[in-house]
């Protein structure tokens, strides 16, 4: 059977230490048996690794940050599109999807297909807004609160024992072990990703990790889970080992069902004295996705299918005991290119 | 009676993958050959029989690493009491 031939803009090419999705979300479409992928990359920074991966990745542009105007971000990959014929777009980071959520309709009627939630769905799973999320979905989330002042965070960490967690709204998170520490997080955090900071009571346990997705209708389309063997300092996964514990697909089909949720989506959780709290729920496939297409479930090719409106039947099962280990590599790359890049914005 | 865990995966060589949490760990021979008997649904007064038939080993010894070492596979949740 031939494959389709299908145009795929994806963001999130940054593969470096904190890698972003991108390039794990394009290694499952490339393997994908139903589509023959062109894949358009779309970066925000020159120096994106993806960018240069020209085995994986057809062409780049660059775009602006969604900081700049969603409108200038939008009217970009429109631009883009008329060059290029986008079929799908996959954006793969937290920030820039509220652009392209709310401009999901306009992308629709220019022919780019997305599969993205709607936004009181994204907003509800904000971190800000977990323990009310919890009380909604009858979820166990550790007890966090939002801050805004050096106040409102003295006061919240007074409420926990140390260590407490300090939580950037998008991404960032330290242990603190007093206030000195807390109030320092506090300025980080805020410097890079504005306030709310979230101060959160410390859970320990074994941290595990789903990836899924969901068809929008209550119906989880497929979901891996996950636990981090090699973890960065900066808390990211190096490496990791599918694993068999049915409660986190059923907390997992729990969300799903209750939420209608729509896209891919990452929920990460803490097993504790064999009780399983949700300590996060990331808005998009997360940059270890690539287990799960090694593991059975190619939730790539999934979610370009579902954006294109095709019927996706749910993936039942996946190999337990696969697992990841990621490596840093050099690549050399030409002056010419960089400059190319520079000066025309594409690649 | 001590149980091991039903998903618990020990392959021939000593490797002990626990599925539940994704962790791994590598048994000795001997501590191979008990997992064996537990597997079987030995109880602890079986092993004990069979290790001290097999092996040039004292009860007071032995009773001191069954102990240690089943309260080893109770801390990782491998086994636990029945």
């Amino acid at each position: 059977m031939s494959r389709k031939p299908v145009t795929i803009a994806v963001t999130g090419l940054n593969n470096i230490d904190s890698p972003g999705p991108g390039i794990p979300v394009i290694r499952g479409l490339r393997e994908s048996a139903f589509f023959e992928p062109r894949i358009v990359g779309l970066a925000y920074e020159k120096l994106e690794p993806g960018i240069f991966m020209h085995d994986l990745v057809d062409k780049t542009y660059m775009v602006p940050y969604p900081s700049e105007g969603s409108n200038a971000l939008i009217e970009r990959v429109l631009e883009i599109h008329r060059q290029e014929k986008i079929d799908v777009l996959i954006p793969n980071f937290d920030a820039e999807l509220y652009a392209f959520m709310k401009s999901a309709e306009v992308l629709r009627k220019a022919g780019i297909a997305t599969f993205l939630p709607t936004i009181a769905q994204f907003e509800e799973r904000h971190k800000s807004n977990l323990p009310e999320y919890g009380e909604r979905y009858g979820l166990d989330i550790p007890k966090s609160q939002a801050v805004g002042t050096l106040e409102e965070l003295e006061k919240a960490v007074k409420e926990y024992d140390f260590p407490v967690m300090i939580k950037g709204k998008y991404y960032d998170a330290y242990i603190v072990q007093n206030l000195q520490q807390a109030q320092n997080y506090f300025f980080k955090i805020s410097a890079k990703w504005g306030t709310p900071v979230i101060v959160q009571e410390y859970i320990i346990g074994t941290e595990l990790n789903v990836t899924a997705l969901g068809d929008g209708e209550g119906n989880t389309t497929g979901a891996v889970a996950m636990r981090k063997t090699y973890i960065t300092d900066k808390g990211k996964a190096w490496g990791g080992i599918t694993i068999d514990e049915p409660r986190l697909l059923d907390i997992t089909n729990k969300v799903m069902q209750q939420t209608k949720w729509r896209g891919g989506m990452e929920i990460e959780m803490i097993k504790s004295n064999d009780k399983i709290y949700i300590i996060e729920i990331n808005p998009r496939i997360p940059a270890w996705v690539y287990l799960a297409v090694g593991a059975g479930q190619n939730h790539p090719e999934a979610l370009a299918k579902l954006a294109l409106g095709m019927k996706v039947e749910p993936f039942e099962s996946y190999e337990v005991g696969k697992m990841f280990v990621r490596y840093s590599y050099d690549m050399i790359v030409s002056i010419k290119e960089l400059e190319k890049l520079t000066i025309n914005g594409e690649l | 009676m001590l149980k091991l865990n039903k998903n618990i995966a020990i392959s021939d060589t000593g490797y002990v993958f626990d599925p539940s949490i994704g962790e791994s760990y590598t048994l000795n021979p001997i501590g191979l050959e008990i997992v064996e008997l537990l597997k079987a649904n030995k109880t602890d007064n079986e092993i004990k029989s069979i290790i001290l038939e097999r092996y040039d080993v004292d009860d007071a010894t032995f009773e001191r690493y069954y102990i240690d070492f089943t309260g080893m596979l109770k801390n990782y949740q491998l086994a636990k009491d029945e």
